[in-house]
């Protein structure tokens, strides 16, 4: 393979929308064949980022290299090595399953007589193959994304883009996706750039993770490296004791209040955790776990991932403006 | 596949989308037909108005007129669904997808063609049935030119849908362009006896060739010669064709 060669260089790539900064002059290199995870909550500009790399959307200033070529004079070539798949269903509600799949190979100039025999198989790969000549009218949420993903895979594209691919998929179905994923890129040495808000998702699957935060990349690197970054273990404490009393302790790196909790970053809580006790004068409750990725992303934001979850809808928004006045 | 083998195949592609779905909805294209023969059976027949061609009734005079206006509200209200289109997830597919937007708008243009001249075709055999007596040649020259206008009002309503934002803008399509362009095209009047000002509105209107070149087909008789109805026609098609694609070429999807 090209090794070392950029799937994906963008160059101070910038959408605003009026006064919003979706996306703030974004430089980013993803290499050839690695599976890349931008992570950050709904409104970060992900899905914008996305959209301006398959060249859906029009960047306000900046510009991006896609599989070699520029996505502002030569859209055509960058939508010859992409596949997407969004995070809305795109599937076209009047056809059938098998004809979405059909219209779509045809769109991107898979062979002819290659068509059905890859129709066949990515059916049953996201087990759809007993329900192909329904309408999707008539499919439900989860079937409609399994076709979308098919849909997304069926031509073998060099790079592929994953707005969310997960999202309202019940806990199997997502470990299949994830299957497909690390199946693709092991196969076809294929790029995945993936939008995630669920942190296992970039945990497990990706080789580098970008953590973006309204419009802007905070930190990058492996999933590994992140977590060194913060530190090796978390120490929860439901204690009667102030924050100040650990102050003495060099080794913890970093104390967070938390309502009426604490949190105490340590490089290695085997060693650490008796001298931490030790401090406390009564314990309630504790916990030790290793770092997570919403660790890092509460470290290097500010706030958590979770916060925005659960208000996906305009309705869930309103009502949530109205509660916080 | 070299890119032109990729642009035809993709044009099939679509073309082949808006038909299955076009003929899959079978109760619209009868209720399409529904207008043009109340114009035809109660207007034709009740109004009994004077036909200025000799040895045919009023209700066979309109009838080309109305052929055509049947193509005209198809093939316009087909194209202006591209809104709808917009507004759904749908056409981020065939956006994002690795064709250059003129395939996108022929594929879009030749499947309203199709739906347009299918339902031509039906409003024909009940024209020839019950209205006037039409030989085979006739009925293909017929569809021919049907195809030719179908294509161009297709156009035409892709490219005002591709530049419109909402929905409400379709009622105001229809109002001041659609409904004038059938009055003013002579679809029920001898363009010879009107006034002046009418007759210089309908030389504007691209309507009017399509009714003086289906008259010709099917009654034998029109005001203009075919030959110029038909360079007014093909010049029209490729100018609308033009803007189209041009329209096309700056589709986004909306919210």
């Amino acid at each position: 393979m090209n090794e070392g060669r950029a799937a994906i260089q963008t160059f101070r790539l910038t959408k605003r929308f009026g006064d919003l900064v979706a996306v703030d002059g974004i430089d980013l290199i993803v290499p050839e064949g690695e599976v890349f995870a931008l992570l950050g909550p709904n409104g970060a500009g992900k899905t914008t980022l996305i959209s301006m790399l398959c060249t859906l959307v029009k960047p306000t200033s900046g510009t991006a290299l896609v599989a070699g070529h520029d996505i502002l004079a030569a859209g055509l070539q960058v939508r010859r090595n992409i596949g997407i798949v969004f995070q809305e269903p795109s599937v076209d509600d009047l056809l059938t399953g098998r004809e979405n799949l059909s219209l779509h190979s045809m769109l991107y100039g898979v062979p002819r007589r290659e068509i059905p025999g890859r129709i066949e198989r990515m059916l049953e790969t996201v087990g759809l193959s007993d329900r192909a000549d329904d309408l999707v009218r008539a499919y439900s949420g989860g079937m409609r994304r399994r076709l979308e993903i098919a849909r997304g895979l069926i031509h073998e594209p060099r790079i592929l883009f994953l707005d969310e691919p997960t999202l309202g998929l019940d806990p199997a179905s997502r470990r299949a996706v994830w299957g497909h994923i690390r199946d693709l890129k092991k196969r076809v040495g294929a790029t995945v750039i993936l939008t995630t808000h669920y942190m296992e998702e970039a945990d497990d699957l990706s080789d580098q993770v970008a953590i973006i935060d309204r419009g802007r990349i905070v930190q990058l690197g492996t999933a590994g490296e992140l977590k060194r970054k913060v530190g090796g273990d978390i120490v929860v404490l439901k204690a009667d004791v102030g924050a100040e009393a650990f102050a003495g302790l060099d080794f913890v790196k970093e104390i967070l209040r938390q309502d009426d909790t604490l949190r105490l970053t340590v490089p290695d809580a085997h060693l650490h955790l008796k001298a931490i006790l030790d401090l406390c004068p009564a314990v309630s409750e504790v916990q030790v776990r290793r770092v997570t990725l919403d660790d890092v992303f509460l470290k290097f934001t500010g706030h958590q991932i979770r916060d925005e979850e659960g208000r996906d809808t305009i309705f869930e928004r309103i009502a949530g403006s109205i509660n916080a006045r | 596949m070299n890119p032109l083998a990729l642009e035809l195949n993709a044009i099939y592609a679509i073309l082949l989308r808006e038909a299955k779905i076009y003929f899959r909805e079978k109760e619209r294209i009868i209720a399409v037909l529904v207008s043009p023969l109340l114009f035809l059976f109660v207007m034709g027949r009740g109004l009994a108005g004077h036909s200025p061609v000799p040895g045919t009734s009023y209700q066979q005079f309109i009838f080309p007129g109305i052929l055509c206006m049947v193509i005209l509200f198809t093939a316009i209200t087909y194209g202006l669904y591209i809104i709808w289109d917009k507004r759904l997830d749908f056409l981020k597919e065939v956006l994002a997808a690795p064709i250059s937007r003129a395939a996108l708008f022929l594929g879009k243009s030749l499947g309203g063609m199709l739906g347009a001249v299918a339902e031509a075709f039906l409003l024909l055999v009940i024209g020839a049935a019950f209205i006037l007596p039409l030989g085979p040649l006739q009925i293909m020259a017929a569809l021919a030119c049907s195809m030719l206008v179908a294509f161009l009002m297709a156009a035409i309503g892709l490219g005002i849908g591709a530049r419109m934002k909402s929905m409400e803008g379709f009622g105001l399509v229809m109002s001041f362009l659609t409904w004038p362009m059938f009055f003013f095209g002579g679809a029920l009047f001898d363009l010879n006896q009107s006034g002046r000002w009418l007759r210089l509105a309908a030389y504007l209107d691209p309507f009017t060739y399509c009714v003086d070149l289906m008259r010709r087909i099917l009654l034998g008789w029109s005001v203009l010669p075919p030959a110029l109805d038909l360079a007014a026609l093909l010049v029209c098609a490729a100018a609308a064709a033009a803007w189209g694609v041009v329209s096309f070429g700056a589709l986004q999807q909306t919210r």
